[in-house]
């Protein structure tokens, strides 16, 4: 393989040496009758809501990993720039990357330019490097944020299609979230009742999906000011124990007591500092 | 026989370019350069993104090219060429990693980021070419 590495210049990025033997892997393993181990996704309900001086993105806090929680947690909402937040639903690392990735590039946009960053910039970024990889790198996105032409909300799908839209969820529980958008969601509405809507939408997804649960984030985009509650709620507290099953002192009575006195010698002694800074 | 006629006319099989028998000086596999040679591994792509993946710098480059030749005129790709090519003769000796300073700036990739500064930096590559090799074939000796 050395000869190979001198015609053909060494590239970065991608490299699609183990397919063939994954390919290869994953047929032995299932004839075996086991399963190849689960990408942890973040099974998730995330929601989106233009009011009126700005933009509420909502998140639950749950990452699964096939049937088991894999973080009870999680956080979905990921900077972008000081103005621009997205959440993320699909596989984790997924959502991870390509929110970092963008962020960068739009920091060295925006340094470019000499200006803030604007969302339909961020969204164009990220659909086109989705397009690319056609739909493998499995990130669907909720991206929100205030530019100098008002406040913006985009929903991205893995495939790269987006869509701009004043009330958006995305994730397991989007249809649970969606109803609650469908029934309360009005134009121009004030911050609380913004923020009132969005708890209860993540709430229904929450309650309704199994992929999503624990507290719900929420992060408030307003012109010059970013609200980035964590937890905004927590709809399901760890229970705690009613009862005490600890026995009192004396409940068992004492009948006889014997004393042996153990016999031992200092042989060395060393002191060592600890340093206590 | 010509081998890549023949694969066309399979049933169920999409010409596929990029991925046909590496011929080598004499017409044959060139077992010394690229390895043994098996049909299955050369029919089908391993992954559905990787012949996309394989020429997207290629394809990006020729579509921009013709944009541009359409929108100014001829002169615009020959001049910018023209300096692609210049820039891209900058550059150590073949096993040597060269930063192509001059390249990226022209391209504009010092200011973006994407998987293929992240992932597999060719920089950190674990093997190293044979140095002697490398270069005879640079130089079109081998």
């Amino acid at each position: 393989m050395a000869t190979l590495s001198v015609c053909q210049t060494q590239l970065g990025g991608f490299s699609f040496e183990n397919c063939k033997r994954n390919a290869v892997l994953e047929a032995e393993v299932t004839k075996l009758g086991c399963r190849m181990p689960a990408a942890r996704k973040t099974g998730t309900t995330i929601v989106g809501v233009v009011f009126k001086d700005g933009i509420v993105l909502g998140a639950d806090t749950r990452a699964t990993e096939g049937m088991i929680v894999a973080d009870k947690n999680c956080s979905k909402i990921h900077y972008i720039s000081p103005n621009i937040y997205c959440c993320g639903a699909g596989t984790a690392a997924d959502t991870e990357m390509s929110t970092q990735i963008i962020s960068s590039n739009l920091e060295l946009h925006s340094l470019s330019t000499g200006r803030l960053p604007r969302v339909a910039t961020a969204n164009r970024m990220l659909k086109q490097m989705l397009f690319r990889y056609q739909g493998h790198i499995g990130a669907a996105l909720v991206l929100g944020g205030m530019d100098c032409n008002g406040p913006h909300l985009y929903s991205i799908y893995p495939h790269g299609s987006t869509d701009k839209l004043p009330y958006v969820t995305m994730g397991s529980g989007s249809l649970a979230a969606m109803a609650v958008f469908e029934d309360r969601y009005k134009q121009d509405m004030e911050e609380e009742d913004a923020k009132r809507l969005v708890r209860d939408a993540i709430a229904a997804g929450i309650f309704n999906d199994l992929g999503s649960g624990s507290n719900i984030d929420l992060c408030v985009i307003t012109k010059g000011r970013v609200d980035y509650l964590r937890p905004h709620d927590m709809a399901n507290k760890k229970g705690v124990r009613t009862g005490n099953y600890k026995y009192k002192r004396g409940t068992t009575g004492v009948l006889t007591k014997a004393e042996t006195k153990l016999v031992l010698e200092v042989v060395e002694e060393t002191v060592q500092t600890m340093d206590t800074s | 026989m010509n081998t890549r006629g023949l694969r066309s006319q399979l049933k169920d099989s999409v010409p596929v370019t990029g991925m046909g028998p590496q011929v080598g000086a004499y017409g044959v596999q060139d077992t010394l350069r690229s390895g043994f040679s098996s049909v299955k591994n050369e029919l089908l792509p391993s992954h559905a993104l990787e012949l996309s993946e394989k020429n997207f710098q290629l394809n990006q480059d020729k579509m921009n090219f013709s944009t541009l030749r359409n929108i100014q005129g001829l002169h615009a790709p020959l001049k910018l060429q023209m300096e692609y090519r210049a820039a891209r003769q900058i550059q150590r000796l073949p096993f040597l990693q060269s930063s192509h300073l001059a390249l990226d700036t022209l391209k504009g990739n010092d200011e973006s980021i994407s998987f293929e500064d992240i992932l597999n930096d060719p920089a950190q590559s674990e093997m190293m070419g044979e140095p002697h090799v490398m270069v005879e074939y640079k130089l079109g000796m081998m």
